[in-house]
């Protein structure tokens, strides 16, 4: 009954999505203030069946309701009961369902908070919403359905693939798919702004927020993917350049290209156009992500769907929308009016510059992803595009832009003077130098180029913090009137501090992590000890346990290190339903850096195939990405102040004067 | 009872036996340290031909495994890096490949990133200049010194 329940309340969402795409984009063709408004309760309708839909399929998971085919097959009664709820979203149909529920709710979000807005833009934007809402909700409907039954209902399900039964899976979809849904509106606000022919400074602060927003909920998404696939896949590896990895990071650079250019339109009512560009490109490639995860084009382990006609309809939508907003932004760009102007050196230029570097190792993202693909479907030759390529392309692309960072807040804008920023910054050149001297003269010779990328991320840490101490004028006042310029700040600078500051800690972790990292592959009798940098490891032997859904043979190991032992236990795992292995890694933290066990075949005599690993630093990685994210956060509570309402003007007054 | 138990017992640690075994094992590792290090280097740009974008080095496969042996034998009688690409590609093909070679089929592939620098780099420098030039020219009207004004108010908070 629940089901059905949740089957019509998708069709009724449908149907009212239907109204929400066309409704409002009249009546604000029409100039018409009633019918515009029908828009705030209709997506707050939608959002509410949607989230209806979505619960009545929670509630199946949960009692384990095998007569519909979506449960039977991705779950299991013995299954834990955190994972029978994430296990809804971690199949297609659930998995796109609740893509649809995130869509309908920032279009919610938009029509509740959005009262500032000039009313035909809300009311357009609303409805462009709704149009990828509708072709979404039909495709759920025609080729996805989560509420297909079936009859006789089985006694017990399939399980979930063990790979996905995991803490992983409860949070990294859901983060994932706020950031590449959030990017949307950015897209909605750009199409409304083309049909409405008209864009402004406003626009750019209306939609930072939302991108911002959606950017930080990304980075962690992507973050958090990238640590389940290090603990969880065995050997240690936290990205792969694969192509779904892939499919998640280009919106995501082409999401930090936007918040930058979204900058320079708010505070210079420049780049428009091009702004306009980014945030259709980057939700376009929000879209190709779905389209190479879902369709089955990618074998990977992320796509569950391998069905022909989902893929060829996942097309269809995305030949409808990225074409259509390209079309529509050939024909309607020159309409709008380029403002502010500026010197290449200048708080500007430098953002023109990143946005450059952002988009050519986005374009060199895409061009690996989908050359392989390309190429055999034109000449039928098949080549790899993996790791290394990416490695040799994305890399030096990044090290130019990395150098320039901190460089780029410090500029004034319209007209910069490099030199005098430089001579600003000679503290952090001169930390970055020392650090260099440091790391090459401990490491050795043939770690000069782990030296220099250390040297980078000190230099993007030490930059980031000089900027707002600079701006406060410590050191150079007395110290009591620097706090209060400090303190006096906006939060914004905080933000960006963070951002780039969070630039330096990933960028430090990846560098310390891969070249200094210690690896032993050996077998090892109960009783065994070796050394691996610094700690020991003790095999003590081996033990069989069962789990809820599976058993498992665990290695038991004694790691002592600077005096203090901890037990280690990595485990090989049967899942009992669909009798498939996965190896479950053990990891000890001390400080910043790792200790990474994990359990290879079995040997006669008790004797076990171990791999031990060492990453210094390798926390750094992660931790760069919550911070970074952190930042999007304090920038955003900035904005939260200032964004579209009149008041602000008062405030800036006085504002103007503390700072 | 107990003989269901042991039955499943067996097959457990059948299964356990037949489940993949991991990358590299450790009666592959050569004993020159410098070698094995060239081994694991090439064996990263390797694919893993019937895994999802794999290396060798980190695949589980039984096919993976066999070619990590293959290249190891080639480094051992002597080849280069360069000879145990070419012996393998003769063998299996580019796709082996995780960093396609640089040649016409790939000619797009290897210049998108300097293409999209160089074409940008030139649209950003001309829109820059001549958005300068028209400004010269034209002097602002009232609205725009109003502007002008608020932004430049706006700078100082940043």
């Amino acid at each position: 009954m629940l089901n059905e329940l949740g089957h019509y309340a998708l069709v009724l969402a449908l149907a009212l999505a239907l109204v929400q795409s066309t409704v409002p984009l009249a009546g604000a063709r029409m100039r018409d203030a009633r019918i515009m408004r029908i828009a705030d309760p209709v997506a707050g309708m939608v959002f509410l069946l949607v989230g209806l839909s979505f619960a009545a399929l929670m509630v199946a998971y949960v009692r384990s309701d095998f007569s519909l085919l979506n449960v039977f097959q991705n779950s299991h009664s013995a299954k834990p009961m955190i994972f029978k709820i994430s296990g809804v979203w971690g199949n297609h149909e659930g998995s796109m369902l609740l893509w649809v529920l995130i869509l309908a709710l920032f279009s919610a979000l938009v029509a509740a908070f959005g009262g500032a807005l000039p009313r035909s833009l809300k009311a357009t934007v609303l409805s462009v919403q709704a149009w990828v809402l509708v072709a979404f909700l039909v495709f759920i409907l025609a080729t996805s359905n989560p509420f297909v039954r079936l009859s006789p209902a089985p006694l017990e399900g399939q399980d979930l693939n063990p790979i996905l039964q995991d803490i992983g899976l409860a949070i990294h979809p859901p983060l994932l798919y706020v950031g590449y849904v959030g990017f949307s509106i950015a897209f909605s606000f750009a199409v409304a702004a083309l049909i409405e022919g008209r864009i402004d400074a406003a626009w750019a602060r209306w939609v930072r927020p939302w991108t911002l927003l959606a950017w930080l909920f990304l980075t962690l998404g992507i973050a958090m993917g990238s640590y389940w696939a290090y603990y969880e896949l065995g050997w240690g590896g936290w990205w792969f350049w694969d192509p779904v990895e892939n499919a998640s990071f280009m919106p995501w650079l082409a999401g930090t290209a936007l918040l930058h250019s979204a900058i320079v339109m708010e505070k210079r009512d420049a780049l428009k156009i091009w702004t306009i560009l980014l945030a259709i490109l980057t939700f376009s490639l929000s879209l190709l992500g779905t389209f190479l995860v879902r369709s089955g084009v990618l074998t990977s382990v992320h796509a569950f769907a391998t069905d022909p006609t989902r893929g060829v309809f996942i097309l269809g939508i995305l030949i409808v929308f990225i074409g259509g907003s390209f079309a529509l932004y050939a024909w309607r760009a020159q309409m709008l009016r380029p403002g502010g102007l500026f010197a290449p050196i200048s708080r500007e230029g430098a953002l023109v510059l990143n946005n450059l570097f952002l988009t050519a190792a986005c374009a060199t993202v895409l061009v690996g992803t989908l050359y392989p693909l390309v190429l055999e479907a034109l000449t039928g030759e098949k080549i790899s595009v993996g790791a290394p390529f990416f490695n040799l392309t994305f890399g030096p692309l990044m090290i130019p832009l990395l150098m320039a960072v901190p460089f780029g807040p410090m500029l004034a804008w319209k007209r910069g003077d490099l030199f005098a920023v430089a001579q600003r910054l000679w503290v952090a050149l001169v930390a970055a130098l020392v650090t260099v001297a440091v790391v090459a003269w401990l490491a050795g010779n043939t770690h000069l180029l782990a030296a220099l990328g250390i040297g980078l991320a000190v230099w993007l840490m030490a930059g980031a913090l000089t900027e707002p101490l600079v701006r406060a004028k410590v050191g150079r006042e007395a110290f009591g009137t620097s706090v209060r310029r400090l303190v006096g700040l906006p939060r914004s600078a905080f933000g960006t501090m963070l951002g780039h500051f969070a630039l330096g800690m990933t960028l430090f972790g990846i560098v310390a992590s891969s070249a200094f990292e210690s690896e032993r592959i050996v077998v090892m009798t109960p009783g065994e000890t070796i050394e691996i940098a610094g700690s020991r490891l003790t095999f003590e032997g081996m033990v069989a346990e069962i789990g809820p859904n599976y058993r498992q043979e665990v290695g038991v190991f004694r790691s002592v290190r600077g005096g203090r032992a901890a037990e280690m236990r990595p485990a090989k795992r049967i899942y009992t339903a669909r009798q498939m292995p996965t190896t479950e890694a053990a990891i000890r933290t001390h400080g910043l850096s790792q200790l990474y066990l994990s359990l290879g075949d079995a040997k006669e005599g008790g004797a076990i195939v171990v791999r031990a690993y060492d990453k210094p630093f390798v926390l750094l990685i992660w931790l760069g990405a919550v911070v970074m994210a952190l930042g999007g956060l304090v920038s955003l509570s900035d904005r939260r102040l200032r964004v579209g309402a009149p008041r602000p003007a008062a405030k800036r007054a006085s504002g103007a004067r503390t700072a | 009872m107990s003989r269901i138990l042991r039955s499943l017992a067996v097959l457990a640690l059948a299964l356990t036996l037949a489940a993949p075994v991991m990358a590299v094992q450790p009666d592959e590792v050569l004993d020159d340290p410098a070698l094995e290090a060239r081994a694991r280097e090439l064996s990263a740009e390797l694919r893993c031909m019937v895994c999802q974008n794999e290396s060798i080095d980190a695949s589980n496969a039984p096919l993976a495994r066999d070619i990590r042996i293959l290249l190891r034998e080639r480094l051992e009688a002597g080849d280069t890096n360069a000879e145990v690409l070419d012996y393998l590609v003769a063998r299996y093909g580019e796709f082996v490949l995780l960093k396609p070679r640089f040649n016409a089929s790939t000619l797009l592939l290897w210049l998108t990133a300097p293409l999209v620098l160089i074409l940008g780099g030139i649209a950003a420098w001309v829109g820059v200049r001549r958005r300068r030039t028209a400004t010269d020219a034209a002097p602002l009207s009232a609205a725009e010194e109003a502007e002008l004004e608020r932004v430049l108010s706006d700078d100082t908070r940043g």
